[in-house]
C-alpha cells in the first residue's frame, strides 16, 4: 500500500469512522446509566403488594357453633348452620385454606390443623362449586415436613387440594395502613393473589406469650423474615393481623383443645375433649367465643379488645347471635 | 523537545499529583487538606472502576463518569493511560529501568521479548467482569417487558458495538450476543424472582489504581507519617494490612526481573484499555519496513509489544521508547498501520474467554452458598455509617480504602476473611484500634466514598434530626455487656466508664444500683472509737475502702460511709451516735456501691465509643456486633 494512497485513507477513514462509533456509544452509555445521586438507603420500601378483601362485605357478620360431634360431622353441621358452603363460595372460585402447620407434629398432638379438617372443607368447597382450592402457610419448622408429618399434606392431596410450599418467591415485601408493626414486611402474599375466597382453619392452642392461639393468630403464618421479633409485642401483632385480614370465613376447630403446654403440645396430656367447633365472618368474635375452651374469658386475651378498636370485628360474640348446633356426643 | 520527555514529566506530574491527592485525604480545611480536592479523581479515571459498578449495580455514581472520557482517549489514542499517568506503571518503570540499567543491552532486549502470558491478564479482566454482571445482566432481561423501548435502544447499541469490534466474526458474535440475551428473556420471564446469577464486584482486588491507592493509604503513608505524626495527631494502624503490604512488594519485586511486570500479566484495566486501543487513530509502528533489526527499539520497550517484528498494539503502553531509540528514525506514532505488520488485538482462543467469562459468572453463586450474605451473616462485620445493605454493599465496595484513610479515628479497617472471600479488604470496624470508636456526628467515610458502597450521608440523617427525626439515628450495631467480665457485674468493682462516654442522650446505656456485700466483708467488731472501728478481720490494702463507694452497716444502723481503712481498722466518714455506736461482739458488714451498666437496645446506635473505652482492655467487656444495624431490616433485633 503506497503512503498517501486512497487506499490507505480508505483505511484509516474506516477505522476513524469505527473510533468514532465506539465514543459515542461508549458516551451514550455512560450517560444512560449515570446516577449522580447515589443509593438511598433502601429502607422504606412497602412494594406495591394490596392485600384483597376476601369478606363478602354488605351482610352483617355471622357466626355458628356446633357442639358434640365428631369433627367431620362437627364442620359440616357448623357450616350448614351458617346457610351451607354455597353461601360463601361461588361456583369457579379459588379457594385458598389457611392451615395451622406450625410444627412438624402428627396430627395426634394437636398442635396443627387436623387433616379431617381440611378434608371436610375442601370437600364441601369442591361441592359449593369451587374450582382449585389451595391451602398453605409458613410454618415455623421445616415446611415440607410440617405438610407431610401434620398430616395436611396428604389429607390436602386426597381431597383434591393443592399445597403451596412458603419458597422464598411466594413473598412480597407488604405494609399495612395504620400498621405500627407489619411495614415492609415479607408476607406469603402470592397464594393470597391468587385466590378469590380465603377461609381460615385454625386449632384451639393454649399460648405462652399470648395467652391462646386461636383464628386471628393463626394469620401470624402468613408472615415471613424474622417474624417472631414481634413477639416483643404479641397482643399489637395480633391486633395488627385482624387488621390485615378479612377472610371470607374462619373455623376453629375445638374438637379438642391443647389446655398447656401450648403451642407446641407434645403429649396427649396437654389435650382435652372440648367437642366444639366455631365458625363465622368475624375472627374477632369467634376467638372471643373460643377462649371459653380454654379456661379463659375474651379479657385474658387483650388482643381481642385492640383488634376491635381497630374496628377488625366485636368481642362482644353474643351479639352476632350465634347458631347453636348440637350434636349426639 | 523530545517525546520521551513529554512523556516523562507527564508521569512525573500525575504520580506527584496521585502522591498529592493521598497526603491531602486528611479531614481538615488547610490547603494540605481534603477542603474539596478531588482525591477520588485517579479512582474515578479508572474506566474499570466504573464499568465494574456499573455491572455490578446498573448505575454509573457521580465521579465515575470520568471513566468515559479515559475510554474516549484511549480509542483514539492507544494505552496512553499505562504510559502517561497510571502511577502503579510510573512507579514499576521507575524501579524496572533502576534495576536494569546494569543489565547488557541483549539482555534487556531479552525481557521485552513478548510472551504467552501476557494474555492471563485478559482473561482475569473477564473474569472480574463477568463476576460483577449480573445485576445488569438481570436489570437487561427484565426491562423486555417493562421497557421495552429502553431494551431495544440497548439492546441495538451493543449488537453494533459487537459488530464493529468483531470485525472477522461480526455475524456470528452478533447471534451469540442474540441468543444469549433471548434465553436471558425467556429465563428472566419464566421465573423472574429466580436470581440464577449473583454478581460481585472485584475488580479492586486487582485494579491498579485501586491497588496502589490502597498500598498508599493503607502502608505507605502509615510507614512515613507515622514517626511524624503529619496527617494525624497519632500514629494510624490498619488491621489486616499486612496482605496488602505484602503483595505491593512483591509486585515491585517482580518488575526488577521483567520491567512493569504486573502490567504485562496481571492488570486487568490495562487488558481493557488493550482491548479498546486496537481502534487508536494514532498508534506506534514502523513507518518503512527497511529495518536492520537492531532491536535498539526494545531495549527498553515497556509493554513487549515487539515493535521491531510484527507489532502487538493491544501490548503497547505508549512509552515511545523505540521512537526514541531508533537511530534511522523508522518508529513513528502514525495514522497507518506498522509497516512491519500489525497484531491489533490479542491472541485469546475461544476457550480462554470462554472460560474465563463461565468461572467469573460462577464465581459469586459459588462463594455465596455459605449463606455469609444469608442467615449466616457475621455480626462480627460492622460496617462504617452509610453502608449499604451487604449485597449491595459489595457490589459497589471496590476496597480502594478511601473510608479508612479519611477516618478521623481510625476506626476502618481492610477486612481479612471476617467480611468472606469477597469482602477481602472491605472495610470494617475495629473499635480497639483507634483514638474512639466511631464519632456520632461524622460523616466523612460516607461522603468520600467513590462509589457510594458508602452512601452520602448528611448528618442529620446519621443522628436522626429534623427530617430524619421519625427514622432516628443510624445504628451501626448493637452494643452487649458480657457480665463475666464487666467489673461491677463480675467482679464487684465500680467502673461504668461505658455509660459516662455513652455520647447518645438520653444515654444508651444506663446503670441500676446495687449495694453488695465485698468478699470477707462480715466481721465480728473488736473494738470501736469514735468514727474508728477495728474489725476482726479483713485485709484490704491502704484506703482499698476508701472514696465513697464503700459503707459498713451494724445491728440495725444505717449504713455509714467509709472515709479510710488501714487494713482492718476502719476510718469512718462520721462519728455514730455513742448510743448507736458498734460494740465488741458486734457484726460489721461492708458493702461496695455497684452502678451496674445495661444498654438500652431502642437507644444505642452501635458508635463503639463504649467499648473502645472499656477498661478490661483484651476482649472487652462491651462490645458491639452488627445486631440490630439499621441498614438491613432483616437485622432488626427489638421492635418499638
Amino acid at each position: 500500500m503506497p503512503p498517501g494512497s486512497p487506499m490507505e485513507r480508505r483505511v484509516f477513514l474506516r477505522r476513524l469512522a469505527q473510533t468514532l462509533f465506539m465514543a459515542a456509544a461508549s458516551g451514550a452509555l455512560g450517560l444512560a446509566f449515570w446516577d449522580p445521586r447515589g443509593p438511598d438507603g433502601g429502607t422504606k420500601r412497602n412494594d406495591a403488594f394490596v392485600m384483597p378483601d376476601f369478606s363478602g362485605g354488605g351482610e352483617g357478620a355471622r357466626m355458628a357453633i356446633a357442639r358434640g360431634f365428631d369433627r367431620i360431622q362437627g364442620a359440616e353441621s357448623v357450616i350448614r348452620a351458617l346457610g351451607g358452603m354455597a353461601t360463601f363460595i361461588r361456583p369457579g372460585d379459588r379457594v385458598l385454606l389457611k392451615v395451622n402447620a406450625a410444627f412438624a407434629s402428627p396430627p395426634l398432638l394437636g398442635a396443627t390443623t387436623h387433616p379431617d379438617m381440611v378434608i371436610a372443607v375442601a370437600r364441601m368447597c369442591f361441592q359449593a362449586g369451587a374450582e382449585r382450592v389451595m391451602v398453605t402457610d409458613n410454618p415455623i419448622n421445616d415446611p415440607s415436613s410440617c405438610f407431610e408429618l401434620t398430616g395436611i399434606g396428604p389429607a390436602a392431596r386426597s381431597a383434591g387440594a393443592e399445597v403451596i410450599l412458603p419458597s422464598p418467591d411466594q413473598f412480597r415485601q407488604y405494609g399495612l395502613e395504620g400498621g405500627q408493626l407489619i411495614q415492609n414486611w415479607p408476607l406469603l402474599g402470592v397464594p393470597l393473589t391468587m385466590a378469590d375466597k380465603l377461609i381460615g382453619l385454625a386449632p384451639v392452642k393454649d399460648h405462652h406469650r399470648s395467652g391462646a392461639s386461636l383464628t386471628i393468630k393463626n394469620w401470624y403464618g402468613l408472615l415471613g423474615g424474622r417474624r417472631n421479633l414481634f413477639h416483643q409485642r404479641i397482643h399489637t401483632i395480633i391486633a395488627e393481623l385482624a387488621m390485615m385480614m378479612r377472610p371470607t370465613l374462619v373455623i376453629l376447630d375445638g374438637t379438642s383443645s391443647m389446655i398447656a403446654n401450648g403451642p407446641t403440645g407434645g403429649s396427649l396430656d396437654d389435650l382435652r375433649e372440648t367437642r366444639t367447633i366455631i365458625a363465622g365472618t368475624d375472627p374477632v368474635a369467634v376467638d372471643a367465643a373460643g377462649a371459653a375452651l380454654l379456661g379463659k374469658t375474651p379479657q385474658d386475651l387483650p388482643h381481642l379488645a385492640l383488634a376491635e378498636k381497630a374496628g377488625a370485628g366485636t368481642v362482644d360474640y353474643q351479639s352476632l347471635r350465634p347458631v347453636k348446633v348440637s350434636g349426639p356426643v | 523537545m523530545r517525546m520521551i520527555s513529554a512523556r516523562r514529566i507527564a508521569q512525573l506530574f500525575f504520580f506527584l499529583l496521585f502522591l498529592w491527592f493521598c497526603l491531602v485525604s486528611t479531614l481538615g480545611d488547610r490547603l494540605w487538606q481534603l477542603r474539596g480536592w478531588p482525591v477520588n479523581w485517579f479512582l474515578q479515571l479508572d474506566p474499570l472502576v466504573g464499568a465494574g459498578v456499573l455491572l455490578a449495580t446498573r448505575t454509573l455514581y457521580r465521579g465515575l463518569l470520568w471513566g468515559v472520557v479515559t475510554i474516549v482517549l484511549t480509542l483514539f489514542l492507544g494505552r496512553f493511560f499505562c504510559g502517561w499517568i497510571c502511577p502503579m506503571g510510573t512507579l514499576q518503570q521507575w524501579i524496572g529501568y533502576l534495576s536494569q540499567r546494569r543489565a547488557t543491552p541483549a539482555q534487556r532486549i531479552r525481557r521485552n521479548q513478548p510472551h504467552r502470558a501476557q494474555l492471563v491478564k485478559y482473561g482475569l479482566l473477564l473474569f472480574l467482569l463477568a463476576a460483577a454482571c449480573a445485576e445488569l445482566l438481570h436489570f437487561f432481561f427484565g426491562s423486555f417487558s417493562g421497557r421495552p423501548v429502553f431494551f431495544t435502544l440497548l439492546f441495538s447499541l451493543v449488537a453494533a458495538m459487537l459488530w464493529v469490534i468483531c470485525e472477522q466474526t461480526r455475524i456470528k458474535a452478533v447471534l451469540v450476543f442474540s441468543g444469549v440475551v433471548a434465553s436471558g428473556v425467556v429465563l428472566y420471564w419464566w421465573s423472574p424472582q429466580a436470581h440464577w446469577l449473583a454478581g460481585s464486584l472485584q475488580v479492586g482486588l486487582l485494579d491498579p489504581i485501586v491497588f496502589i491507592t490502597r498500598a498508599a493509604n493503607l502502608v505507605i503513608l502509615p510507614i512515613i507519617d507515622n514517626p511524624y505524626q503529619v496527617t494525624s495527631a497519632i500514629p494510624r494502624f490498619y488491621e489486616g494490612v499486612g496482605f496488602v503490604g505484602a503483595l505491593f512488594m512483591v509486585v515491585l519485586v517482580l518488575c526488577t526481573w521483567v520491567p512493569r511486570f504486573y502490567c504485562r500479566f496481571v492488570c486487568p484495566l490495562g487488558a481493557l484499555y488493550g482491548f479498546l486501543g486496537r481502534w487508536a487513530v494514532w498508534r506506534i509502528g514502523k513507518s518503512e519496513d527497511r529495518c536492520r533489526e537492531c532491536k535498539r527499539c526494545e531495549d527498553y520497550c515497556e509493554g513487549a509489544c515487539a515493535p521491531t517484528q510484527v507489532i502487538q498494539t493491544s501490548e503497547c503502553v505508549l512509552c515511545l521508547n523505540c521512537m526514541d531509540r531508533c537511530r534511522h528514525g523508522l518508529m513513528a506514532y502514525q495514522s497507518k498501520p506498522s509497516a512491519a505488520g500489525e497484531q491489533q488485538v490479542p491472541d485469546l482462543r475461544r476457550r480462554h474467554v470462554f472460560a474465563s467469562i463461565v468461572l467469573g459468572l460462577a464465581a459469586a453463586p459459588s462463594i455465596r452458598l455459605n449463606a455469609s450474605l444469608g442467615v449466616n451473616w457475621n455480626p462480627d462485620v460492622l460496617r462504617p455509617p452509610g453502608a449499604l445493605a451487604e449485597t449491595q454493599f459489595l457490589s459497589r465496595c471496590i476496597k480502594c480504602g478511601q473510608c479508612m484513610r479519611i477516618c478521623p479515628t481510625n476506626v476502618i479497617h481492610p477486612a481479612t476473611w471476617e467480611a468472606g472471600a469477597e469482602g477481602l479488604w472491605t472495610p470494617v470496624l475495629n473499635y480497639r484500634i483507634g483514638t474512639s470508636g466511631c464519632q456520632h456526628s461524622c460523616v466523612a467515610c460516607s461522603t468520600i466514598c467513590p462509589t457510594a458502597a458508602l452512601r452520602p450521608l448528611t448528618v442529620d440523617e446519621r443522628m436522626g434530626r429534623n427530617r430524619y427525626a421519625t427514622g432516628g439515628p443510624l445504628r451501626i450495631g448493637m452494643a452487649f455487656v458480657n457480665r463475666g467480665r464487666c467489673l461491677p457485674w463480675a467482679m464487684d468493682t465500680p467502673c461504668i466508664v461505658c455509660q459516662e462516654n455513652c455520647p447518645v442522650s438520653p444515654k444508651a446505656i444506663f446503670t441500676r444500683t446495687e449495694f453488695r456485700p465485698i468478699r470477707d466483708g462480715l466481721q465480728p467488731v473488736r473494738s470501736t472509737e469514735g468514727n474508728r472501728i477495728v474489725l476482726a478481720g479483713g485485709s484490704w490494702s491502704l484506703d482499698a475502702l476508701s472514696g465513697g463507694d464503700y459503707t459498713v452497716q451494724w445491728n440495725n444502723h444505717l449504713p455509714v460511709a467509709i472515709a479510710g481503712n488501714v487494713g482492718g481498722e476502719i476510718t469512718l466518714a462520721e462519728a455514730p451516735a455513742s448510743a448507736a455506736a458498734p460494740v465488741p461482739g458486734d457484726t460489721a458488714q461492708i458493702r461496695v456501691r455497684l452502678q451496674k451498666p445495661y444498654v438500652d437496645p431502642h437507644r444505642c446506635i452501635g458508635c463503639g465509643i463504649c467499648e473502645h473505652e472499656c477498661p478490661v482492655q483484651g476482649r472487652r467487656a462491651i462490645r458491639v456486633t452488627a445486631e440490630n444495624e439499621s441498614r438491613h431490616i432483616g437485622r432488626r433485633m427489638v421492635i418499638r
